[in-house]
Protein backbone atom coordinates (compact mmCIF):
# COMPACT_ATOMS: atom_id res chain seq x y z
CA UNK A 1 0.00 0.00 0.00
CA UNK A 2 1.04 3.28 -0.56
CA UNK A 3 0.80 6.42 1.95
CA UNK A 4 -1.73 7.98 -0.52
CA UNK A 5 -3.74 4.54 -0.64
CA UNK A 6 -3.41 4.65 3.16
CA UNK A 7 -4.76 8.30 3.60
CA UNK A 8 -7.33 7.57 1.30
CA UNK A 9 -8.57 4.68 3.07
CA UNK A 10 -8.43 5.86 6.30
CA UNK A 11 -10.49 8.84 5.06
CA UNK A 12 -12.92 5.93 3.74
CA UNK A 13 -13.12 4.22 7.32
CA UNK A 14 -13.50 7.73 8.88
CA UNK A 15 -16.44 9.06 6.87
CA UNK A 16 -18.33 5.62 7.23
CA UNK A 17 -17.82 5.94 10.93
CA UNK A 18 -19.32 9.02 10.71
CA UNK A 19 -22.41 8.17 8.61
CA UNK A 20 -22.71 5.10 11.00
CA UNK A 21 -23.09 7.02 13.93
CA UNK A 22 -24.89 9.82 13.04
CA UNK A 23 -27.54 8.40 10.61
CA UNK A 24 -27.79 4.08 10.92
CA UNK A 25 -27.98 4.52 14.68
CA UNK A 26 -31.57 4.35 15.55
CA UNK A 27 -31.98 2.77 12.18
CA UNK A 28 -33.92 -0.97 11.79
CA UNK A 29 -35.97 -1.60 9.11
CA UNK A 30 -39.05 -3.06 10.50
CA UNK A 31 -37.50 -3.20 13.38
CA UNK A 32 -35.39 -6.26 11.93
CA UNK A 33 -32.42 -5.13 9.63
CA UNK A 34 -29.58 -3.11 10.80
CA UNK A 35 -27.47 -1.43 8.74
CA UNK A 36 -23.78 -1.74 9.70
CA UNK A 37 -22.67 0.24 7.16
CA UNK A 38 -18.82 1.05 8.45
CA UNK A 39 -17.82 -2.49 7.24
CA UNK A 40 -17.51 -1.78 3.90
CA UNK A 41 -14.65 0.05 5.24
CA UNK A 42 -12.77 -3.55 6.12
CA UNK A 43 -14.23 -4.90 3.47
CA UNK A 44 -13.15 -3.50 0.67
CA UNK A 45 -9.25 -3.07 1.92
CA UNK A 46 -6.86 -4.65 -0.21
CA UNK A 47 -5.09 -8.28 1.09
CA UNK A 48 -1.95 -6.68 0.69
CA UNK A 49 -3.00 -5.67 4.53
CA UNK A 50 -2.90 -9.12 6.64
CA UNK A 51 -4.78 -10.91 8.62
CA UNK A 52 -3.22 -9.43 11.78
CA UNK A 53 -3.58 -5.94 11.27
CA UNK A 54 -6.62 -6.17 9.66
CA UNK A 55 -7.96 -7.66 13.07
CA UNK A 56 -6.96 -5.33 15.08
CA UNK A 57 -7.98 -2.32 13.37
CA UNK A 58 -11.42 -4.37 13.43
CA UNK A 59 -11.09 -4.66 17.12
CA UNK A 60 -10.40 -0.74 17.41
CA UNK A 61 -13.05 0.03 14.93
CA UNK A 62 -15.64 -2.11 16.50
CA UNK A 63 -14.85 -1.24 19.93
CA UNK A 64 -15.13 2.52 18.75
CA UNK A 65 -18.33 1.68 17.37
CA UNK A 66 -19.50 0.29 21.00
CA UNK A 67 -18.76 3.09 22.89
CA UNK A 68 -21.04 4.91 21.00
CA UNK A 69 -23.40 2.41 20.90
CA UNK A 70 -23.77 1.38 24.15
CA UNK A 71 -23.23 -2.14 22.79
CA UNK A 72 -19.90 -2.62 24.56
CA UNK A 73 -17.83 -5.19 23.14
CA UNK A 74 -20.64 -6.83 21.03
CA UNK A 75 -19.44 -4.96 17.90
CA UNK A 76 -15.78 -5.68 18.83
CA UNK A 77 -15.91 -8.99 18.59
CA UNK A 78 -18.50 -9.21 15.68
CA UNK A 79 -15.74 -7.02 13.85
CA UNK A 80 -13.08 -9.28 14.91
CA UNK A 81 -14.51 -12.21 13.86
CA UNK A 82 -15.07 -10.40 10.56
CA UNK A 83 -11.79 -9.50 9.89
CA UNK A 84 -10.40 -13.39 11.27
CA UNK A 85 -12.45 -14.53 8.06
CA UNK A 86 -11.92 -12.20 5.42
CA UNK A 87 -9.18 -13.42 3.77
CA UNK A 88 -10.05 -16.87 4.27
CA UNK A 89 -13.68 -16.79 3.01
CA UNK A 90 -11.76 -14.33 0.00
CA UNK A 91 -9.56 -17.30 -0.85
CA UNK A 92 -12.53 -19.96 -0.62
CA UNK A 93 -15.00 -17.89 -2.71
CA UNK A 94 -12.85 -17.17 -5.56
CA UNK A 95 -12.96 -19.13 -8.43
CA UNK A 96 -9.50 -21.12 -8.44
CA UNK A 97 -6.62 -19.35 -9.88
CA UNK A 98 -8.36 -15.91 -10.00
CA UNK A 99 -7.21 -14.72 -6.66
CA UNK A 100 -5.09 -11.81 -6.66
CA UNK A 101 -2.92 -11.09 -3.66
CA UNK A 102 -3.05 -7.04 -4.51
CA UNK A 103 -6.47 -6.88 -5.61
CA UNK A 104 -9.34 -5.03 -3.42
CA UNK A 105 -12.62 -6.79 -3.31
CA UNK A 106 -14.65 -3.86 -4.61
CA UNK A 107 -18.14 -4.36 -6.62
CA UNK A 108 -16.28 -2.71 -9.83
CA UNK A 109 -13.15 -4.84 -9.42
CA UNK A 110 -14.64 -8.51 -9.26
CA UNK A 111 -18.20 -7.72 -10.19
CA UNK A 112 -21.77 -8.53 -8.82
CA UNK A 113 -21.90 -11.96 -8.46
CA UNK A 114 -18.76 -12.75 -7.20
CA UNK A 115 -18.69 -9.64 -4.72
CA UNK A 116 -22.41 -10.66 -2.84
CA UNK A 117 -21.15 -14.34 -2.81
CA UNK A 118 -18.10 -12.86 -0.80
CA UNK A 119 -19.50 -10.23 1.14
CA UNK A 120 -22.61 -11.54 1.95
CA UNK A 121 -21.47 -14.63 4.53
CA UNK A 122 -19.40 -12.51 6.26
CA UNK A 123 -21.71 -9.88 6.74
CA UNK A 124 -24.21 -12.70 7.92
CA UNK A 125 -21.31 -13.91 10.15
CA UNK A 126 -20.54 -10.63 11.72
CA UNK A 127 -24.48 -10.00 11.86
CA UNK A 128 -24.75 -13.41 13.70
CA UNK A 129 -22.38 -12.98 16.27
CA UNK A 130 -23.72 -9.42 17.15
CA UNK A 131 -27.31 -10.36 17.51
CA UNK A 132 -26.37 -13.80 19.34
CA UNK A 133 -24.29 -11.53 21.67
CA UNK A 134 -27.19 -9.40 22.41
CA UNK A 135 -29.69 -11.86 22.58
CA UNK A 136 -27.61 -13.94 25.01
CA UNK A 137 -30.02 -15.75 27.31
CA UNK A 138 -32.90 -14.03 26.90
CA UNK A 139 -34.01 -14.02 22.90
CA UNK A 140 -34.80 -16.99 20.62
CA UNK A 141 -32.71 -18.66 17.97
CA UNK A 142 -35.76 -17.76 15.18
CA UNK A 143 -35.12 -14.24 15.98
CA UNK A 144 -31.42 -14.11 16.43
CA UNK A 145 -31.28 -16.25 12.49
CA UNK A 146 -34.11 -13.79 11.17
CA UNK A 147 -32.45 -10.81 12.34
CA UNK A 148 -29.33 -11.84 11.18
CA UNK A 149 -30.62 -12.24 7.81
CA UNK A 150 -32.13 -9.49 7.21
CA UNK A 151 -29.22 -7.17 8.58
CA UNK A 152 -27.14 -9.01 6.45
CA UNK A 153 -29.02 -8.75 3.31
CA UNK A 154 -29.71 -4.78 4.33
CA UNK A 155 -25.69 -4.05 4.49
CA UNK A 156 -25.07 -5.76 1.58
CA UNK A 157 -27.61 -3.57 -0.34
CA UNK A 158 -25.97 -0.29 1.25
CA UNK A 159 -22.37 -1.19 0.60
CA UNK A 160 -23.41 -2.01 -3.26
CA UNK A 161 -25.40 1.47 -3.25
CA UNK A 162 -22.42 3.34 -1.92
CA UNK A 163 -20.14 1.80 -4.13
CA UNK A 164 -22.27 2.75 -7.03
CA UNK A 165 -22.74 6.03 -6.10
CA UNK A 166 -19.34 7.07 -4.82
CA UNK A 167 -16.47 5.07 -6.05
CA UNK A 168 -14.68 5.31 -9.17
CA UNK A 169 -14.93 2.63 -11.58
CA UNK A 170 -11.86 0.33 -12.21
CA UNK A 171 -10.02 1.88 -9.89
CA UNK A 172 -11.23 1.39 -6.24
CA UNK A 173 -11.77 4.41 -4.09
CA UNK A 174 -9.40 7.56 -5.12
CA UNK B 1 10.92 -26.83 21.99
CA UNK B 2 12.05 -25.09 18.86
CA UNK B 3 9.22 -26.66 16.99
CA UNK B 4 6.70 -25.89 19.50
CA UNK B 5 7.30 -21.76 18.77
CA UNK B 6 7.40 -22.48 15.42
CA UNK B 7 4.15 -24.34 15.60
CA UNK B 8 2.98 -21.02 18.04
CA UNK B 9 4.34 -19.17 15.12
CA UNK B 10 2.47 -20.45 12.64
CA UNK B 11 -0.83 -20.22 14.30
CA UNK B 12 -0.06 -16.74 15.59
CA UNK B 13 -3.10 -15.53 13.22
CA UNK B 14 -5.56 -17.80 15.03
CA UNK B 15 -3.68 -17.10 18.55
CA UNK B 16 -4.34 -13.11 18.38
CA UNK B 17 -7.96 -14.12 17.08
CA UNK B 18 -9.18 -16.19 20.10
CA UNK B 19 -6.99 -13.49 22.44
CA UNK B 20 -9.14 -10.42 20.71
CA UNK B 21 -12.62 -12.57 21.23
CA UNK B 22 -11.72 -13.07 24.91
CA UNK B 23 -11.30 -9.82 25.17
CA UNK B 24 -14.63 -8.32 23.69
CA UNK B 25 -16.27 -11.05 25.68
CA UNK B 26 -14.51 -9.93 28.88
CA UNK B 27 -15.54 -6.46 28.10
CA UNK B 28 -19.00 -7.31 27.32
CA UNK B 29 -19.29 -9.44 30.79
CA UNK B 30 -18.06 -7.02 32.51
CA UNK B 31 -19.69 -3.79 30.99
CA UNK B 32 -23.21 -5.67 31.65
CA UNK B 33 -22.31 -5.96 35.54
CA UNK B 34 -23.69 -3.52 37.37
CA UNK B 35 -20.64 -1.98 39.27
CA UNK B 36 -18.42 -2.76 36.28
CA UNK B 37 -16.57 -1.17 33.38
CA UNK B 38 -17.16 2.54 34.48
CA UNK B 39 -14.41 3.89 31.68
CA UNK B 40 -16.26 2.46 28.77
CA UNK B 41 -19.41 4.05 29.51
CA UNK B 42 -20.47 6.54 26.96
CA UNK B 43 -20.87 8.36 29.98
CA UNK B 44 -16.98 8.95 29.82
CA UNK B 45 -16.15 12.58 29.16
CA UNK B 46 -15.01 12.08 25.05
CA UNK B 47 -17.79 10.28 23.90
CA UNK B 48 -20.12 11.95 26.27
CA UNK B 49 -19.50 15.58 24.45
CA UNK B 50 -19.79 13.96 20.94
CA UNK B 51 -23.43 12.63 21.95
CA UNK B 52 -24.01 15.78 23.54
CA UNK B 53 -23.60 17.99 20.35
CA UNK B 54 -25.06 15.08 18.35
CA UNK B 55 -28.30 15.30 20.68
CA UNK B 56 -28.57 19.15 20.47
CA UNK B 57 -28.77 19.54 16.60
CA UNK B 58 -31.30 16.80 16.71
CA UNK B 59 -33.58 17.54 19.53
CA UNK B 60 -33.46 21.26 17.80
CA UNK B 61 -36.33 20.24 15.65
CA UNK B 62 -38.03 18.70 18.35
CA UNK B 63 -38.16 21.47 20.81
CA UNK B 64 -41.87 23.04 20.22
CA UNK B 65 -42.94 19.42 21.06
CA UNK B 66 -40.73 19.40 24.24
CA UNK B 67 -42.27 23.03 24.93
CA UNK B 68 -45.50 21.81 24.91
CA UNK B 69 -45.10 18.93 27.18
CA UNK B 70 -43.79 21.02 29.45
CA UNK B 71 -46.16 23.53 29.00
CA UNK B 72 -48.80 21.43 29.92
CA UNK B 73 -47.30 19.64 32.67
CA UNK B 74 -46.82 22.98 34.56
CA UNK B 75 -50.15 23.72 34.38
CA UNK B 76 -51.06 20.61 36.05
CA UNK B 77 -48.58 20.97 38.58
CA UNK B 78 -50.14 24.39 39.19
CA UNK B 79 -53.25 22.67 39.72
CA UNK B 80 -52.08 20.45 42.00
CA UNK B 81 -50.30 23.28 43.88
CA UNK B 82 -53.27 25.53 44.64
CA UNK B 83 -55.15 22.56 46.19
CA UNK B 84 -52.06 22.09 48.49
CA UNK B 85 -51.33 25.81 49.34
CA UNK B 86 -53.35 26.25 53.19
CA UNK B 87 -56.01 28.16 53.84
CA UNK B 88 -55.43 31.49 55.83
CA UNK B 89 -58.17 30.37 58.40
CA UNK B 90 -57.22 26.80 57.92
CA UNK B 91 -56.07 24.62 61.02
CA UNK B 92 -52.54 25.00 61.44
CA UNK B 93 -50.44 21.79 60.57
CA UNK B 94 -47.30 20.90 62.35
CA UNK B 95 -44.64 20.15 60.15
CA UNK B 96 -42.72 16.48 60.81
CA UNK B 97 -41.24 13.59 59.26
CA UNK B 98 -44.96 12.92 57.95
CA UNK B 99 -45.20 16.13 55.33
CA UNK B 100 -41.08 16.18 54.85
CA UNK B 101 -40.64 15.74 51.27
CA UNK B 102 -39.40 12.32 50.81
CA UNK B 103 -38.29 11.87 47.22
CA UNK B 104 -35.78 14.55 45.20
CA UNK B 105 -36.22 15.55 41.53
CA UNK B 106 -33.61 16.24 39.12
CA UNK B 107 -34.19 17.37 35.28
CA UNK B 108 -31.83 16.02 32.56
CA UNK B 109 -31.90 15.61 28.80
CA UNK B 110 -31.58 12.35 26.80
CA UNK B 111 -28.49 12.35 24.61
CA UNK B 112 -28.18 9.34 23.33
CA UNK B 113 -30.99 6.55 23.43
CA UNK B 114 -31.35 2.97 21.69
CA UNK B 115 -34.65 1.10 20.92
CA UNK B 116 -33.63 -1.97 18.57
CA UNK B 117 -31.59 -3.74 20.78
CA UNK B 118 -32.17 -6.12 23.76
CA UNK B 119 -30.10 -4.55 25.90
CA UNK B 120 -30.96 -0.31 25.45
CA UNK B 121 -29.57 2.43 27.64
CA UNK B 122 -30.22 5.73 27.73
CA UNK B 123 -27.76 8.47 28.07
CA UNK B 124 -28.13 11.02 30.35
CA UNK B 125 -26.73 15.15 30.64
CA UNK B 126 -26.67 15.05 34.09
CA UNK B 127 -23.47 13.18 36.39
CA UNK B 128 -22.27 12.99 40.01
CA UNK B 129 -21.57 16.68 40.24
CA UNK B 130 -25.55 17.32 39.75
CA UNK B 131 -26.15 14.53 42.10
CA UNK B 132 -27.06 11.43 39.92
CA UNK B 133 -26.55 8.39 41.94
CA UNK B 134 -26.63 5.45 40.79
CA UNK B 135 -29.89 3.57 41.14
CA UNK B 136 -32.28 6.50 40.87
CA UNK B 137 -35.63 5.81 39.05
CA UNK B 138 -36.00 7.81 35.46
CA UNK B 139 -39.35 8.84 34.25
CA UNK B 140 -40.84 11.67 32.50
CA UNK B 141 -44.35 13.04 31.73
CA UNK B 142 -45.73 10.16 29.80
CA UNK B 143 -44.59 7.74 32.07
CA UNK B 144 -41.70 5.36 33.75
CA UNK B 145 -38.37 5.25 31.39
CA UNK B 146 -36.09 3.53 33.13
CA UNK B 147 -33.24 3.40 36.23
CA UNK B 148 -29.50 4.80 36.01
CA UNK B 149 -27.23 2.04 35.82
CA UNK B 150 -23.46 3.69 35.77
CA UNK B 151 -22.56 7.70 36.61
CA UNK B 152 -19.42 9.42 35.56
CA UNK B 153 -18.86 13.26 36.42
CA UNK B 154 -21.16 14.98 34.02
CA UNK B 155 -22.95 12.00 32.56
CA UNK B 156 -24.96 9.10 33.65
CA UNK B 157 -26.44 5.83 32.05
CA UNK B 158 -29.69 4.11 32.40
CA UNK B 159 -31.01 1.26 31.87
CA UNK B 160 -34.06 1.74 29.30
CA UNK B 161 -37.55 0.50 30.66
CA UNK B 162 -36.30 -1.42 27.19
CA UNK B 163 -33.65 -3.49 28.64
CA UNK B 164 -34.32 -7.20 29.45
CA UNK B 165 -32.50 -7.47 32.30
CA UNK B 166 -34.69 -4.89 33.95
CA UNK B 167 -37.32 -5.34 37.03
CA UNK B 168 -39.61 -2.79 38.02
CA UNK B 169 -41.92 -3.15 40.51
CA UNK B 170 -45.52 -2.49 39.20
CA UNK B 171 -49.93 -2.65 40.61
CA UNK B 172 -52.64 -2.72 38.91
CA UNK B 173 -54.76 0.53 39.66
CA UNK B 174 -57.69 -0.60 40.48
CA UNK B 175 -56.94 -3.84 42.62
CA UNK B 176 -53.82 -3.27 43.75
CA UNK B 177 -52.29 -6.38 42.52
CA UNK B 178 -48.87 -6.17 42.11
CA UNK B 179 -46.47 -7.65 39.83
CA UNK B 180 -43.06 -7.02 38.05
CA UNK B 181 -42.72 -5.72 34.86
CA UNK B 182 -40.33 -7.00 32.48
CA UNK B 183 -39.37 -6.26 28.49
CA UNK B 184 -39.51 -9.43 26.35
CA UNK B 185 -36.89 -7.36 24.39
CA UNK B 186 -39.53 -7.48 20.57
CA UNK B 187 -41.47 -4.75 20.45
CA UNK B 188 -40.41 -1.27 21.57
CA UNK B 189 -44.28 -0.24 22.64
CA UNK B 190 -45.08 -3.05 24.97
CA UNK B 191 -43.73 -5.09 27.96
CA UNK B 192 -44.88 -7.84 30.18
CA UNK B 193 -46.46 -7.52 33.35
CA UNK B 194 -45.21 -11.07 35.33
CA UNK B 195 -46.70 -12.72 38.37
CA UNK B 196 -50.09 -11.72 38.71
CA UNK B 197 -51.83 -14.86 39.88
CA UNK B 198 -54.79 -16.19 37.49
CA UNK B 199 -57.57 -15.63 39.94
CA UNK B 200 -57.36 -11.74 39.67
CA UNK B 201 -59.97 -9.93 37.34
CA UNK B 202 -57.71 -7.90 34.72
CA UNK B 203 -59.21 -6.45 32.00
CA UNK B 204 -58.01 -4.79 28.68
CA UNK B 205 -57.32 -0.54 29.26
CA UNK B 206 -56.81 -1.69 33.39
CA UNK B 207 -53.48 1.31 34.13
CA UNK B 208 -50.14 0.02 35.67
CA UNK B 209 -48.49 1.78 38.17
CA UNK B 210 -45.65 1.82 39.93
CA UNK B 211 -45.90 0.28 43.46
CA UNK B 212 -43.40 1.99 45.44
CA UNK B 213 -42.38 -1.47 46.99
CA UNK B 214 -39.17 -1.26 45.34
CA UNK B 215 -38.10 2.62 46.87
CA UNK B 216 -36.88 3.62 43.33
CA UNK B 217 -40.17 5.24 42.02
CA UNK B 218 -42.84 7.26 43.92
CA UNK B 219 -45.91 4.98 44.28
CA UNK B 220 -48.37 6.04 41.37
CA UNK B 221 -46.11 6.86 38.31
CA UNK B 222 -48.08 5.92 35.50
CA UNK B 223 -46.36 2.77 33.62
CA UNK B 224 -48.76 2.00 30.45
CA UNK B 225 -52.32 -0.03 30.43
CA UNK B 226 -53.26 -3.44 30.01
CA UNK B 227 -53.33 -4.04 26.17
CA UNK B 228 -53.56 -8.30 26.26
CA UNK B 229 -54.95 -10.51 28.55
CA UNK B 230 -53.95 -14.24 28.56
CA UNK B 231 -52.87 -17.29 30.25
CA UNK B 232 -49.11 -17.90 30.67
CA UNK B 233 -48.29 -21.07 28.82
CA UNK B 234 -45.14 -21.87 30.89
CA UNK B 235 -46.36 -21.49 34.51
CA UNK B 236 -50.51 -21.72 34.39
CA UNK B 237 -50.45 -20.35 38.28
CA UNK B 238 -49.80 -17.13 36.60
CA UNK B 239 -51.35 -14.52 33.91
CA UNK B 240 -49.81 -12.98 30.91
CA UNK B 241 -50.48 -9.51 30.74
CA UNK B 242 -48.93 -7.58 28.30
CA UNK B 243 -48.66 -3.88 29.09
CA UNK B 244 -48.42 -0.86 25.96
CA UNK B 245 -46.20 1.39 27.44
CA UNK B 246 -46.86 4.70 28.28
CA UNK B 247 -43.61 6.61 27.34
CA UNK B 248 -42.83 6.91 23.98
CA UNK B 249 -39.25 5.92 23.96
CA UNK B 250 -38.18 7.02 20.27
CA UNK B 251 -38.60 10.43 21.07
CA UNK B 252 -37.80 10.83 24.67
CA UNK B 253 -36.21 14.16 25.24
CA UNK B 254 -36.21 15.65 28.93
CA UNK B 255 -36.75 13.25 31.43
CA UNK B 256 -36.37 13.66 35.19
CA UNK B 257 -34.29 11.58 38.26
CA UNK B 258 -36.11 11.13 41.25
CA UNK B 259 -34.13 9.75 44.48
CA UNK B 260 -35.49 8.36 47.44
CA UNK B 261 -33.13 9.60 50.49
CA UNK B 262 -35.05 6.47 52.64
CA UNK B 263 -33.74 4.15 50.10
CA UNK B 264 -30.67 2.61 52.18
CA UNK B 265 -32.35 2.35 54.82
CA UNK B 266 -35.13 0.61 53.49
CA UNK B 267 -33.55 -1.44 51.78
CA UNK B 268 -30.95 -2.88 54.31
CA UNK B 269 -34.07 -3.23 56.37
CA UNK B 270 -35.66 -5.71 54.32
CA UNK B 271 -32.74 -7.02 53.57
CA UNK B 272 -31.95 -8.13 56.92
CA UNK B 273 -32.80 -11.85 57.11
CA UNK B 274 -31.45 -13.09 60.92
CA UNK B 275 -34.16 -15.10 62.10
CA UNK B 276 -34.69 -14.80 65.91
CA UNK B 277 -33.62 -18.13 67.36
CA UNK B 278 -35.42 -19.55 70.13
Amino acid sequence: MTSRNIISYSFLILALVVVQLLFLKNLAVFGQAFGFLYLLGLLVLPSTLRTIPLMILAFFLGLSIDLFFQTLGMHTAAATCFAFFKHIWLKISSPSGSYEESEEPTLSQIGLVRYVSFALPLLFLYSLVFFVADHWGTGTFIAVVSKSFFSSVFTLLLTILVQLLFFKRKRGIS
Amino acid sequence: MLRIFEFLYKIRTFLLFVLLEFLAVWIIVSNNSPQGAAFFNSSNAWTGKALEKQSEVVQFFSLAEANASLNSENALIKQKLLGLQAQPDSLPLQIDSLLEARYKFIGARVIANSLRLSQNYITLNKGEKDGVKPGMGVFNSQGVVGRIKSVSKNYAVAFSLLNTSLLLSAKIKTSDVFGSIQWDGTNSSEAQLLYVPRHVTVSKGDTILTSGFNAVFPEGILIGQISDVAVNQKDPNYLALTVQLSADFSRLTYVYLVENPAFQELDSLQNQSVLPND
